[in-house]
């Protein structure tokens, strides 16, 4: 085991994609339940 | 009469502190109640594999080797991801989506209290390597099955671990969450009431849930189609409405079969060469900041919105958003009932709590996209 201050910074990113990654299938998730929802209710 | 010292005689101080780890297991187990189905088998397989020379796991005796139960059933079970896949079908099968369908944006809230998971991420990655680190993340998900198979698929050698402090935390929730909440908001944005509406859920549209969101899941994320998949299928079984006594068997037999190898078979990687490290102290304290972050996330996700809705959101529910479920849904119900006795969030903090169930998948997918 290694301490390496800046693996932090450089692996940043991750945590942006993988912030925007279940921001954006969690968004068309809800977008299609709520369009099921509307069929359901038909 | 050698032979029968010979085991005695090869007992080390490190095989003793083990035995100790075990039995701390138990007693959490059976004495605080503390995820009990799963700390007390591995509790007491930690027992059993750091026996010196113990016959539960394979061992290495002159040239040959000797296999042992417990490594046979991780290579059948374990290792190709097959127990945690199969109790997943247990668990879709125990989830009621019904709230979650019936209010369908505080999905929202399940992806925002998945931050605690890459923040760990970077933070673990300053002391591990990528695929380490992205395994001692994923404890954030408060889902063990999702750790079990990011870890395994990452190849971590702290499974054990990582298992270990996935448990531990999922049923310390009540105790870790409080804290962070209360630190997060005001007792003003406590006492927000949120009405709930209750709206009917067409038997259709809960047919028609768990196969979209395997496919849209499956399509973003490929590597979450199997989790994703498998809990889905659980659910489907249980609201198509024609299969009711395979709902039972997976929601009660299958679940509860798995959950006894689950255990028992994880403790085969607590023997005392892999588990007793100063890594595995780290990895402890880095599962506890996934958790202090996601419930932060969620927090301060539901403040940020509130700052642009005319109808404030309590922003406790956003806590919620974490997989450990039914605890984190109470919790933040019984939270705002001391703040306000007639405040009722419940239906609103267990549908993001079930959104936190698909966000974890989904979140454990992504990791794998990303670092497979």
């Amino acid at each position: 085991m290694n301490f390496n201050p800046s693996a932090f910074i450089s692996n940043l990113r991750y945590m942006g994609l993988g912030m925007l990654g279940i921001m954006i299938v969690i968004g068309i998730i809800i977008i299609v339940t709520v369009l099921l929802t509307k069929i359901g209710k038909k | 009469m050698e032979v029968l010292f010979e085991s005695l005689l090869l007992i080390r101080w490190q095989h003793i502190v083990m035995w100790i780890i075990g039995g701390v297991l138990i007693y959490l187990a059976i004495k605080k109640d503390m995820e009990p189905t799963l700390l007390l088998p591995i509790g007491f397989g930690a027992i059993l594999v750091n026996i010196p020379m113990s016959g539960a796991v394979t061992q290495q005796i002159g040239e040959k080797f000797e296999e042992g139960a417990l490594s046979v059933l991780f290579d059948a079970g374990i290792s190709n991801e097959l127990f945690p896949l199969i109790l997943f079908i247990g668990i879709g099968a125990m989830i009621d989506f019904g709230p979650l369908l019936a209010n369908p944006k505080l999905m929202i809230f399940g992806a925002a209290a998945q931050f605690g998971i890459f923040f760990t991420l970077c933070t673990a990655s300053m002391f591990f390597d990528i695929n380490d680190a992205a395994s001692i993340a994923i404890i954030g998900a408060a889902d063990g099955p999702t750790s079990i198979v990011v870890a395994q698929k990452l190849g971590s050698k702290y499974l054990g671990a990582i298992m270990v402090a996935a448990y531990s935390y999922m049923a310390l929730v009540p105790i870790i969450q409080p804290p962070v909440i209360k630190l997060l908001t005001t007792k003003k944005e406590r006492l927000i009431r949120m009405p709930y509406e209750q709206k009917e859920v067409s038997r259709l549209t809960k047919i028609l849930f768990p196969i979209v969101i395997t496919i849209i899941a499956g399509v973003f994320a490929p590597a979450s189609a199997s989790l994703v998949g498998f809990l889905m299928f659980g659910n489907l079984i249980r609201e198509c409405g024609v299969l009711n006594s395979l709902s039972e068997t997976a929601q009660k037999v299958l679940a509860n079969l798995v959950t006894i190898f689950l255990g028992i078979t994880i403790a085969s990687r607590m023997q005392a060469s892999e588990f007793l490290h100063p890594d595995t102290l780290l990895i402890l304290a880095l599962g506890l900041v996934a958790f202090i972050f996601d419930t932060a996330g969620g927090v301060i996700f539901a403040k940020i919105l509130n700052l642009f809705l005319k109808k404030k959101i309590n922003p406790m529910i956003g806590a919620a958003g974490i997989s450990a479920f039914p605890m984190s849904g109470r919790i933040v119900h019984k939270m705002g009932r001391e703040e306000d006795p007639d405040n009722f969030l419940l239906m609103h903090s267990i549908g993001v709590n079930v959104s936190g169930q698909i966000a974890s998948v989904i979140a454990g997918g992504l990791i794998l996209n990303f670092f497979m």
